[in-house]
């Protein structure tokens, strides 16, 4: 049987998936606010991650007036500048891209994707959700305590961040901790629902080389963050001491202002490495989730099986792996030992291979495909441009030596923006016009998507393409205005207008996005239950939105990988995962291959 | 169609910014022009790359846009192509870090007959000191830095005596002459960075971090905070001039040394009181 080409594995014996007992919720708080049900958990977490990434944005925006037209806006001192930055920085990366593919896809996604009924401990889910929430508000206070919110920098070293001449030394940075505390303790509960469920209630016949790479990516991820995040923990909780209680983990002898500070014989470096353990994992916490579902976006919308799978879901074990040891190529001007620099250098251009195996594989799954130029795909497209952009970039920065003329300038942040801000984000929206059909029941508004991708996608490299060269002559990051120098040509500053009027115009765009998702709540043409005609189980329920339960009352039965797509001796060009082999010429229909929902039922 | 055009204008369009752009690295003041070099090398490998992925999925868009009826070919793996994409990768990889690691290399090896100096860096200024006609620097702490000892020195330590300190005015080096910049900061992060000079490194408190160079080209030129350290970070700033060695060392003698600042400030007198006891 040509369908058993990749996947020689027989079929395997059930994983012992028992029928769970699902809470039934019986009114409508418990249905709706507190809410069991993992796909209202992702729903609550997506839109609270949206609302706190608006914020980001609107900082963003505030940035750009800044550095675009200098001495222009009163409003924007140099205080209000590196606390935007910080607070646009740590919502992008954290409360948005972190949350929003965890908390938001993750739960969405996984119990339907591997077939079960939800998540294995779907009380401690419902609770990592309220304290994202919490970690969330206590976010926004602190924009309204004195001082503020701290402008350290989204990297928060010391001993600056706790001192008085950084903005929000006084209350801001203890918020942004005491936040950052409670996101790790609601991630934790989260992330070992996402981990467990994957390893303990994948449906019969769902062995791990047959999951889609979405589920490997999100996965993946929640492994490295369960690791990484208490790095950040520990060093969170370790500079609130030496804030409040005058402990000196991070914080040597110190005068300042012309005073002898009582601190004496922390490092500073030591948080560096503590931050950066995280810090690194991080990116990769956002790229694979990323990775995973784009994979899903080419090959569904292309119609093609995803090419290489197998080496695609290594390349993602080995990534999140070596994720672990290339952490100090964002500390090789730190004052660490130089000679460190030989050994990170190394680990992280070895990163480079696997990640650029996933880039070929992508565009080879796209090579003879018979491709779609649906909604999704463009974002795919537009996600492959950028990440192999900001993929090469980080080559510049991972090679210890390019990095000392470029850390810490326009380059840098042209770079990051490109790989983990622009790509990921394209991989969000492509996901969003992908799933909403799933999650409404409806198709969202082409035309509007159309103007909303070619806006975002071209509007965004084009704000972030010209910057990385404004890094190499030497423009800092992190500097509220650039005063007169012997180096920096005027034209500079003209650049910088035109990158602004980019940034407002790209930040309009995201409105028409959000306007599109609520007019076609209402408007847009009825979905269907698969209307991609794709394989994986989340579209092969009986109910569109999946019920109570998400199946009928059996779990579907997998019986191969998620990429059939163009099997010659099938009469369709795409086989769910679920059809018996025995009916590949039969009709797919959604009420046979999965009979009523007990919900349905009742 | 369009889809493909674009992708293959986006392409283009970077590689012809990437050439016409009036923004590039500001011409090169020391000797790490191996630095600028093993750049270039970069941005040849990772853009053919760049440019080679992306007029591929041009073609492919092109190639196989969606017919009705037509299915995608079945080839879920190919072995031989996998492993060919891989070794070219590893190829590429190592073509970019070798000669990036023979250059850090270089970086991490100060010459034996680097001049040192010291920067000191706190919110939101910087100071200088030379070791003087011993060619040693006395030794510091931060617990000895007041209003009359900014720099922290140990008025005990003879090697110290003889420094020359530099408050207030701009950093002067001699052209051609390798130097090894010591640096440290009295309050929090802060980073030496002058762009021509191609290197930086963080000034820590609490450690003396270091780089070298030798400046190849005489002029004043930018000195600016490369980490963020509080609201004065974009107003820390600096010059350093290069000038050649008779006028570097004419412009020293001028400079006051840490005895001459002891006797100005009559510490020296309470010094020796101390001593007498
Ligand atoms: C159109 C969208 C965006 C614009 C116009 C924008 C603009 C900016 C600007 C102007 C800065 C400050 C640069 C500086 O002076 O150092 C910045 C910093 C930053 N941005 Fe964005 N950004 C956008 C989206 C994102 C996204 C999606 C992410 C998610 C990864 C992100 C992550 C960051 C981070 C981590 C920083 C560094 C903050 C720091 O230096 O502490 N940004 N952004
Ligand atoms: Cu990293
Ligand atoms: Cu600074």
């Amino acid at each position: 049987m040509v369908d058993a080409a990749h996947d020689q594995v027989d079929f395997v014996p059930p994983a012992e998936v028992e029928e769970m007992e699902l809470y039934h919720p019986k009114s409508f708080l418990t249905k709706y606010v507190f809410s069991q049900d993992a796909k209202v958990i992702a729903i609550q977490y997506s839109f609270t991650a949206i609302a706190i990434g608006l914020v980001a944005l609107v900082l963003s925006w505030m940035m750009r007036l800044q550095l675009g037209f200098p001495e222009t806006f009163s409003f924007i001192e140099a205080e209000d500048y590196y606390q935007f930055i910080t607070m646009h920085g740590m919502i992008m990366v954290i409360y948005l891209l972190t949350a929003l593919f965890l908390g938001g896809f993750g739960n969405y996604l996984i119990p339907l994707m591997v077939g079960a009924r939800d998540m294995v401990f779907p009380y401690v889910n419902m609770l990592s959700y309220w304290i994202y929430l919490a970690a969330v508000l206590i976010l926004l206070a602190s924009f309204f305590v004195p001082g503020g919110p701290t402008g350290a920098g989204w990297t928060l070293y010391p001993p600056q961040a706790i001192l008085p001449g950084t903005p929000g030394a006084e209350g801001g940075i203890i918020l942004m901790l005491v936040s950052l505390a409670f996101f790790i303790v609601g991630f934790t509960m989260g992330g070992l629902n996402y981990v467990v469920t994957v390893l303990q209630a994948r449906t019969r016949g769902m062995t791990l080389m047959r999951m889609p790479l979405t589920i490997w990516g999100i996965f993946m991820a929640t492994v490295l963050a369960l690791l990484a995040f208490p790095a950040l923990f520990v060093g969170a909780v370790m500079m609130t001491l030496d804030s409040l209680l005058g402990t000196s983990f991070f914080m040597p002898a110190i005068v300042h202002m012309g005073e002898q500070l009582s601190y004496g014989g922390g490092s500073p470096v030591l948080f560096q490495h503590l931050f950066w353990f995280f810090g690194h994992p991080e990116v990769y916490i956002v790229a694979l989730p990323a990775f995973g579902i784009v994979s899903d976006l080419i090959s569904v919308h292309a119609r093609r099986h995803i090419f290489g799978y197998r080496l695609m879901v290594w390349a993602i074990v080995i990534i999140g792996g070596l994720s672990f040891i290339v952490w100090a190529h964002h500390m090789y001007v730190s004052g660490m030992n130089p000679w460190f620099g030989f050994f990170f250098a190394t680990t992280t251009l070895i990163i480079a291979i696997p990640t650029a195996i996933k880039v070929y594989n992508w565009v080879l799954t796209l090579w003879r495909g018979n491709i779609q130029l649906t909604i999704p795909m463009l974002f795919a497209l537009a996600f492959i441009v950028t990440f192999v952009n900001g993929g090469i970039t980080g080559l510049f920065l991972g090679n210890v030596v390019v990095d000392v003329p470029l850390s810490d300038t326009m380059f840098v942040v042209a770079h990051f923006h490109m790989v983990m801000g622009v790509a990921p984000i394209m991989v969000v929206f492509g996901a969003i016009y992908h799933w909403y059909p799933k999650m409404t029941g409806r198709m969202m508004n082409v035309a509007m998507g159309q103007i909303h991708f070619w806006i975002t996608f071209l509007g965004a490299y084009a704000i972030f393409l010209p910057l990385h060269y404004l890094g190499f002559l030497g423009v800092p990051r992190r500097y509220y205005e650039m005063t007169d120098t012997t180096f920096i040509p005027a034209s500079a500053q003209d650049l910088n207008a035109f990158v602004t009027v980019i940034a407002l115009v790209v930040g309009a765009a995201q409105l028409l996005f959000l306007f599109n998702i609520g007019w076609s709540l209402v408007n847009g043409k009825k979905s269907g239950p698969n209307p991609w005609r794709a394989t994986t189980l989340e579209w092969q329920t009986a109910q569109t939105p999946p019920g109570h339960g998400n199946f009928g009352k059996e779990l579907p039965v997998v019986h191969r990988w998620a990429y059939a797509f163009g099997l010659p001796d099938a009469t369709e060009d795409y086989v769910p995962q679920n059809l018996p082999p025995d009916q590949l010429n039969s009709d797919y229909d959604n009420s046979k291959l999965s009979p009523d929902t007990p919900q349905a039922a009742e | 169609m369009y889809v493909a055009v674009i992708l293959i204008l986006v392409a283009v369009g970077t590689v012809v910014f990437h050439f016409m752009s009036p923004w590039w690295w500001t011409p090169i003041a020391s000797n790490w022009g191996f630095i600028d070099n093993t750049i270039i090398i970069t941005f040849w490998i990772t853009g053919v790359v760049f440019v080679a992925v992306i007029l591929f999925t041009a073609y492919c868009v092109l190639r196989y846009r969606y017919q009705e009826g037509r299915r995608a070919e079945y080839e879920p793996e190919n072995k031989k192509l996998e492993w060919w994409l891989t070794g070219l990768t590893g190829v590429g990889v190592a073509g970019m870090l070798i000669p990036g690691l023979f250059v850090w290399n270089q970086f991490v090896n100060v010459p034996a007959e680097a001049a040192e100096i010291e920067v000191v860096g706190q919110q939101w200024n910087w100071s200088f000191r030379y070791p003087g006609k011993d060619g040693v620097m006395g030794t510091s702490n931060v617990r000895l830095i007041n209003d009359d000892n900014p720099f922290g020195l140990n008025p005990d330590d003879p090697n110290g005596r003889d420094d020359v300190l530099v408050d207030g005015d701009d950093l002067h080096l001699p052209l051609g002459a390798p130097v090894k910049v010591l640096l440290r900061s009295i309050d929090v992060l802060h980073d030496f960075y002058v762009p021509q000079f191609r290197a930086k490194m963080d000034m820590v408190p609490g450690l003396v971090t270091y780089f070298w160079l030798t400046p190849t080209r005489p002029g004043t030129f930018d000195i600016l905070c490369f980490e963020l350290c509080g609201i004065g970070h974009h107003a820390m700033r600096g010059s350093v001039v290069v000038e050649a060695k008779e006028d570097f060392e004419g412009w020293l003698g001028e400079q006051e040394t840490f005895a001459q600042a002891m006797r100005r400030t009559g510490t020296d007198k309470a010094l020796a009181l101390r001593a007498q006891q």
